[in-house]
């Protein structure tokens, strides 16, 4: 009798305990944003976990001067270079070295592109930020050291292991999206691609201001070091680059710095400001928003740079005979070519 | 720490699982260690006070209990061959040395309560005598406070008078003595708990039962439910209007006081509620602090139901020596002759509660705004008793006196005068707080406020809908409450499981989902700006 | 004893004094009552009640303040 008495206590504790649990999670499913309509750089980083295949042979890592600057559907098209970017907004160094490391949890590239524009922060300047880039990182020993290298004073692990801490006042700016896409995600990108195709062209930049001290940051160094070695450990070529970004405004005593590093080291590094005439960049027809990033036009100019770049040099295979890779391809570039109509539409272009 | 922060929570979880994992008899031990951790985290330097404090009462009660029992150990051997005034004359002689630990303890620790807190005050206020009104012709030293100093000094105090008293038997263990001052839960906001209270129950070997923690979990929900819904929420308006009362005067004022006086409860009675609720959920039962005070029907009753352990402390430790002394029965006979009988009655009543009261209120804080506060209690609560006869003949004349409308009529009146003797919490300068009350009976300014002025005090729409939600949640609870005059917890527990659950869960989610923590959504914040 | 019980009538004559046992528990004298009560006694009875005297066992009912002041005058 007390003993049947005790397992209904049991059966009925634990059932509790598993409502309370599903329910904490329904709410923390409501309540974190989904970045689906404004905001949508908050999306990008967890639809890399989506690929059927991830056995990419090139990974682009770095802030928005990777994933708004090289379209890599036409890598695809024109050179058969499988490829993604694992970009996110404001991309600090250490994170982008954790999302090497996460990305080698699924598979090995033959080349890594780093954008070294975020040498030129030491640490996290906006929890916002980090929120964007890390929430949607699966959990891994790389998130957790991401979370750590990461975190402003401000900020607590606890937060990010339960976000619902983090979003819990959200209630009073839920929308409909946030039901919809309660458990499942918008595509926001094309392999990590962000397009734009409408344009604005460049006009006059904000004076350039003269920085007291222009040597980077220990910790940047410390983790451009790691991303090195990494690649080194992995077998991975890494290729240093710096998009064509007019704005902000990349200063040549940086340059020189990363021109010395990727000469001690004997890393390529390609400056495409340096290179625009040779891309055939125009600043009128190429970017969407005045010179910071490229458009449509300019994306597939600066993959149409880079791919024969990493076909010769690199010897990234051409597997467009590859054919479950080539169908899986094939939906990618439906879908692409639907976007880009649709934001044709949207932007009123011929 | 504070009962909000993460690192807290966290502890007190850890140390939850510890508790019932390790044997019964170390319990004690680790309650003192943990106990010591969390204090010491705040600042160490704050473990040399309090260490101060413990082992000087401690020792200090040792010695005079001993002497106390040797005395009358003494006394009962030799009760045949000594007469009454023998006996009375060795008491008194042997009784010095008591006397004379009793003394140095209480010089000693409020002292360092004095030097600590209330130098600054004392030395300002010579500055200002000095230089007749301009600040900084003395350096004023900046001291470090000890979180819960008056706390834990009240409660060390009291302790040593207990003995002193013969109440009850001195503490011979050290450590148990420092865990009853250093309890972790209590040591910050109290309540000044007594040791014939507490340390039975903190020092018994407790088994875990699962009935008694769950009725402490409830009881920590709760509170952190009025923390963090509805304190933590009208603070942030109650910031706003304190912090510049050259433009929150007026149509405001009403509001400030309001918005004051339930964050002051919520905070207090929500704090109290987590003390009470944690050391439930360890087996150990801490009496209550508040009894629904803002249900009270006069001044008088809203003191015997809030902060309960400081009034008794203060009804125990002072009101009742000072009342009882020698110079107020002198005080009372006199008066009785050349005054009136009555007169004979109440005037040492009524020169204790003005000691009473001045204490109290510069215990609250160091500056004249909590003394003008204590008096200004004082003085209703002796107009009130003068009244009383009068109250009394109304009372009896009117049929409705003893109705339910009635009472909710002194309870509405009660709270607003605790919402007037609130607002000299909030001001040092006593001037401001008397102008700004004048400017509330400035009606004519009530029309200038804007449209959506209270908007723009730091609260949305939708926050003072929850905080209103929230207080009728509470009020319900505390209608029941003082129907039954038991435990909301107690009166649930007898519904099915399944309105348990329901209930539970919804006010954990409530306080989960609607709770002001952590660094709040701004979708501004989110948007990247492409750079 | 009769002396007290008139001192205590004096304070509350609504109180039956005879029967209740729980005068401090229950609220009925407060610490105004005490200390008039307290005075009184010391006047009427030239005995000396200290604070240490004055706890809730000591005051719960008539009998334990006439037993409180047997003791006293026994000391």
């Amino acid at each position: 009798m007390r003993k049947k008495l005790e397992t209904r206590q049991l059966i009925t504790a634990l059932l509790s305990a598993v409502a309370v649990i599903a329910l904490i999670y329904l709410a923390q499913r409501l309540l974190i944003p989904k970045y689906v309509d404004d905001i949508v750089e908050g999306g990008m980083v967890s639809e890399y976990y989506d690929e059927k295949d991830k056995s990419f042979d090139v990974i682009f890592i770095g802030d928005c001067e990777v994933y708004e600057n090289f379209s890599p559907v036409t890598l695809w098209e024109n050179y058969g270079i499988n490829s993604y970017i694992r970009g996110s907004a404001e991309q600090y160094i250490f994170q982008s070295y954790y999302m090497l490391e996460d990305t080698l949890r699924y598979s090995r590239p033959k080349v890594v592109v780093f954008n070294i524009q975020s040498l030129q922060f030491d640490e996290s300047r906006s929890e916002a930020y980090n929120r964007m880039t890390i929430d949607g990182m699966k959990w891994s020993g790389a998130k957790l050291g991401c979370i750590k290298a990461s975190m402003t004073d401000e900020e607590h692990l606890i937060e990010y292991i339960f976000p619902i801490l983090r979003f819990h006042s959200r209630w009073n700016e839920l929308t409909s999206a946030d039901v919809e896409y309660m458990f499942r995600h918008k595509k926001v990108t094309h392999n990590g691609y962000y397009m734009r195709v409408d344009a604005l062209p460049a006009g006059d930049m904000p004076p350039v201001k003269p920085l007291g001290d222009y040597s980077f940051g220990d910790r940047a160094w410390e983790y451009l070091d790691k991303i090195r070695t990494c690649c080194e450990d992995n077998n991975i070529e890494l290729l240093l680059i710096k998009a064509p970004s007019l704005y902000p405004y990349w200063y040549p005593q940086w340059d020189e710095q990363v021109k010395e590093y990727a000469d001690m080291y004997g890393l390529k590094y390609i400056n495409f400001l340096d290179e625009k005439d040779a891309i055939g960049i125009d600043y009128n027809t190429d970017t969407y928003d005045g010179g910071l990033h490229m458009n449509l036009s300019g994306a597939v100019k600066c993959a149409d740079y880079i791919g024969p770049i990493l076909r010769n040099e690199y010897e990234v295979p051409d597997r467009r005979d590859d054919e479950a890779l080539a169908s899986i391809w094939a939906d990618k570039i439906r879908v692409y070519n639907e976007d880009i109509d649709y934001q044709k539409e949207q932007y009123g272009i011929e | 720490m504070l009962f909000t922060s993460y690192g807290f929570i966290g502890s007190v979880l850890i140390l939850f699982l510890l508790y019932y994992v390790i044997p019964k008899r170390l319990r004690p031990a680790l309650l003192l260690v943990f106990s010591l951790i969390i204090y010491g985290m705040a600042d160490a330097r704050y473990l040399i006070y309090i260490g101060i404090t413990v082992v000087t009462v401690w020792y200090a009660a040792l010695i005079i209990d001993k002497n106390n029992k040797a005395v009358k150990d003494y006394i009962k051997k030799h009760k045949a061959e000594m007469s009454a005034t023998e006996r009375k004359a060795y008491k008194k002689l042997k009784g010095r040395k008591s006397l004379l630990f009793f003394l140095a303890g209480l010089v000693l620790n409020l002292g360092i309560l004095a030097v600590v807190k209330y130098s600054g005050f004392v030395l300002s206020g010579i500055g200002h005598m000095l230089s007749s009104g301009t600040d900084g012709v003395l350096n004023i030293p900046d001291m470090l406070i000890p979180l819960g100093i008056s706390f834990y000094t009240f409660q060390s105090v009291g302790y040593l008078t207990d003995v002193y008293r013969e109440n009850i038997d001195a503490e011979k263990s050290l450590p148990r003595y420092a865990l009853f001052i250093t309890f972790f839960p209590q040591l910050v906001q109290g309540p000044i708990s007594r040791y014939e209270d507490l340390a039975p129950t903190l020092l018994a070997p407790h088994s875990a039962d699962f009935s008694v923690i769950f009725r402490g979990l409830q009881r920590i929900l709760w509170g952190y439910f009025k923390k963090l819904v509805i304190a933590d929420r009208l603070l942030m308006g109650v910031t706003t209007l304190i912090g510049d009362t050259s433009l929150y005067r007026g149509g405001y004022v009403p509001v400030m006081m309001l918005l004051y006086t339930l964050e002051l409860y919520a905070d207090f009675t929500g704090g109290i509620d987590i003390t009470i609720g944690i050391a439930e959920t360890l087996g150990i039962s801490i009496k209550e602090n508040f009894i629904r005070p803002y249900l009270s029907t006069s001044l008088a009753d809203y003191w015997r139901r809030w902060h309960i352990s400081m009034c008794s402390w203060f009804r125990d430790y002072v009101f009742y020596p000072v009342s009882t002394s020698n110079a107020s029965i002198r005080l009372s006979k006199w008066a009785r002759k050349h005054i009136s009988d009555s007169a004979g009655g109440k005037l040492p009543v009524y020169l204790s509660s003005f000691i009473v009261w001045f204490c109290t209120g510069i215990w609250h804080g160091a500056s004249v705004n909590f003394i003008v506060w204590g008096l200004l209690n004082f003085l209703v609560l002796t107009i009130s008793e003068e009244l009383s006869p009068l109250y009394e003949r109304f009372h009896k004349r009117f049929s409705f006196a003893g109705s339910f409308p009635y009472r909710v009529f002194m309870i509405l009146r009660t709270f607003l005068l605790v919402c007037v003797l609130n607002l000299f919490d909030c001001f040092a300068d006593v001037r401001d707080t008397l102008g700004l009350i004048v400017s509330a009976f400035n009606f004519g300014s009530y029309s200038s406020m804007e449209k959506g002025a209270l908007l723009n005090i730091g609260l949305s729409v939708s926050d003072y809908v929850i905080a209103a939600v929230a207080l009728t949640a509470v009020l319900i609870v505390s209608i029941i409450e003082e129907r039954y005059d038991t435990s909301i917890r107690d009166i649930i527990r007898k519904r099915p499981y399944a309105v348990r659950f329901i209930l539970w869960t919804c006010l954990f989610l409530a306080t989960l989902i609607f709770g002001v923590y952590g660094i709040g959504y701004d979708s501004s914040q989110f948007i990247y700006n492409r750079f | 004893m009769e002396e007290l019980m008139e001192i205590l009538t004096s304070l509350h004559p609504d109180v039956d004094f005879d029967k209740e046992e729980h005068l401090i528990d229950d609220k009925i004298l407060d610490s105004m009552d005490i200390v008039r009560l307290v005075t009184e006694l010391t006047d009427k009875f030239d005995i000396k009640i200290k604070a240490k005297d004055i706890i809730p066992e000591n005051f719960n009912s008539a009998k334990a303040i006439g037993a409180l002041i047997d003791r006293i005058n026994e000391e």
